[in-house]
């Protein structure tokens, strides 16, 4: 096995996700198959190769830090499912 | 043929001289969305009394000579475009309430050309999948056959355009999601060069291989709607400052000049033989319309899909943080302890794929296996991109199938999800390399179902893909073939 269910449980945790038994046994064996899959990629030598993350040759977008219109705090909070006119309402953290 | 059925050229025709007005064409496709809906379902918001003020709007807007390239023609949006005060699921149930509070760019600018925004159309949750059987909100079905899954994850805009319940629509493409719906329902799409056209306001899922492209009934409409949607914008840092040429300008139905690259690992086993036979046809009309044909090697496209599995969840399970439950969207009420609230609102939130892909990216991306798999992927990706630059600078064009097969049957690949990610091998290296690609109908085959031909070119050559297209659409004539519904 490529992955075990312990090591399944662990990212949904890093991911902020929370399985059931019955999703994690499922999630392994997917996981499981689709791993061994990417293993493909091993039958290159990519000793020296350069990672690619962008396919076109971007340079850093610079602007001029000027204030411009945004969202006004009314409609940026509009979408919380908890509010209260002033900020978005969270579970008590400390 | 009723107003509903035309194209946008056609039908900006009839517009401005007058023969027809906008009210009356967007109430034509009100009504056949009314006919045809419940057998297709490809809309999951509808927006139709807005509709009619919009088309009401551009009506005006032309009496006063000021009508832009869409002025008056109804369109549907995919679901994961933000439309100001109109509800944006992405398909997902953690996004069921979320109004967005602007308007992407794209939108922006198809307002600005006087576009009547019909509703948003299904899509597979947060653009992953390929056959739009992801969806919080119901499957829509291929209007050729709605036994048939409609592609993905686009497929929500390419039913629509293929049923005639719009006039054309916006979609997107991470790893084949305009080109692959566009092929299973018998129409055009195009995915641009990688910065062509804005991505502010998409909902990201694979950033550095998202982008935004139209979804048509003709070539001529891809053009106009490429044209309105392009162009630098200094709210997306990736979008690239370079003019934007007339696409219709490139709709000359020849190809003399031209070398087309007949890619041969696109035509290895486990191709539908009816499939190749059908895009082998368009490659002899495409030789009659005067290009030169040769063989090409890419040789690393089979390791596309693995490498795509890799990079596209890792960005997705960045991107998909946000989804949390204090912003915006779903939120479990009944945790009182914030991590609780966080992971039960986003389980509950997010439907089983995007679990499974958020998992698949976190764990390539965390400590001890970020080099065996993401860099491992993202050096592939490199050599990918090496092939593809081979290869034009031996033709102008590569000429490919779409997909491997017609559409399958709704259901046949549900439990197996590496077959279904298999599926889409001869669109994802497209994405990988940035480059635009193109499907356009082909043929249909002996079961009733379309097949669509791949146009893929290097970065920002749209024109060529342009002009191939029409020289083959021209010669196909395929353009009076519709589904029966």
């Amino acid at each position: 096995m490529k992955i075990t269910p312990e090591e399944v449980r662990y990212v949904a945790t890093l991911a902020r996700l929370s399985l059931s038994e019955a999703e994690v046994e499922k999630t392994t064996l997917q996981l499981d198959t689709i791993l061994s899959y990417v293993e493909k990629l091993d039958e290159l030598d990519t000793s020296s190769v350069q990672p690619t993350t962008h396919a076109l040759a971007l340079r850093n977008a610079f602007r001029e830090d000027e204030t411009r219109a945004s969202l006004s705090q009314q409609e940026a909070l509009a979408n919380g499912p908890l509010q209260n006119g002033e900020a978005f309402v969270v579970p008590r953290v400390i | 043929m009723e107003l509903h059925a035309l194209t946008i050229h056609a039908l900006q025709d009839l517009l401005a001289k007058g023969e027809i007005s906008s009210l009356e064409l967007t109430r034509s496709v009100l009504d056949r969305i009314d006919g045809v809906e419940p057998k297709v379902n490809a809309y999951i918001t509808l927006d139709s009394n807005n509709a009619l003020v919009q088309a009401e709007a551009a009506d005006e807007q032309r009496k006063r000579g000021h009508g832009g390239s869409l002025c008056g023609i109804p369109l549907s949006i995919k679901d994961v475009l933000c439309t100001k005060g109109l509800r944006t699921t992405a398909g997902s149930k953690i996004l069921e309430p979320f109004i967005p509070p602007y308007d992407a760019t794209v939108i922006e600018k198809l307002r600005n050309e006087g576009a009547v925004i019909l509703g948003k159309v299904s899509m597979d949750e947060f653009a992953m999948g390929s056959a739009n059987e992801n969806c919080a909100y119901g499957v829509p079905k291929n209007p050729w056959n709605i036994a048939h899954v409609c592609g993905g994850s686009s497929g929500g805009s390419a039913a629509s355009v293929a049923a005639d319940e719009c006039i054309a629509s916006l979609g997107s493409d991470t790893g084949g999601s305009i080109r692959q719906p566009a092929s299973h329902c018998g129409i055009v799409g195009i995915k641009p060069t990688y910065g062509r056209v804005s991505r502010f306001g998409l909902l990201a899922y694979a950033s550095s291989l998202d982008q935004v492209g139209p979804l048509t009934k003709d070539v001529r409409d891809a053009a106009i709607m490429l044209k309105a949607i392009s162009g630098y914008d200094p709210r997306d840092s990736t979008s690239v400052n370079q003019p934007v040429p007339d696409y219709t300008a490139a709709l000359v139905p020849e190809c003399k000049g031209f070398t087309i690259g007949i890619p041969k690992e696109y035509f290895g086993a486990g191709l539908d033989p009816e499939v190749e036979q059908a895009v082998r046809k368009g490659i002899a009309l495409l030789e009659e319309a005067g290009a030169k044909t040769v063989e090409i090697s890419l040789p690393h496209t089979e390791y596309g899909v693995a490498a795509y599995y890799i990079i596209a969840p890792a960005e997705a399970s960045s991107n998909l943080a946000r989804y949390d439950g204090v912003r915006y969207g779903f939120r479990d009420h009944d945790q009182h302890e914030l991590l609780e609230m966080y992971r039960h609102s986003r389980s509950q939130g997010f439907g089983e794929e995007v679990k499974r892909r958020i998992i698949i990216g976190t764990y390539a991306l965390s400590s001890g296996y970020y080099d065996a798999y993401y860099k491992k992927a993202s050096q592939v990706r490199t050599l990918i991109v090496q092939d593809y630059a081979k290869a034009f600078a031996q033709c102008d064009l590569l000429v490919s199938p779409v997909t491997p097969a017609p559409a399958w049957k709704i259901g046949a690949k549900i439990d197996d999800p590496l077959s279904v990610y298999l599926s889409d091998i001869l669109t994802i290296c497209t994405n990988l390399a940035g480059l635009p690609g193109m499907s356009v109908p082909c043929g249909i085959s002996s079961g009733g179902l379309p097949i669509g031909l791949q146009l893929q070119a290097s970065h920002f050559a749209e024109e060529k893909i342009f002009q191939a297209a029409y020289a083959l659409e021209q010669r196909l004539d395929l353009a009076g073939n519709k589904p029966e519904l």
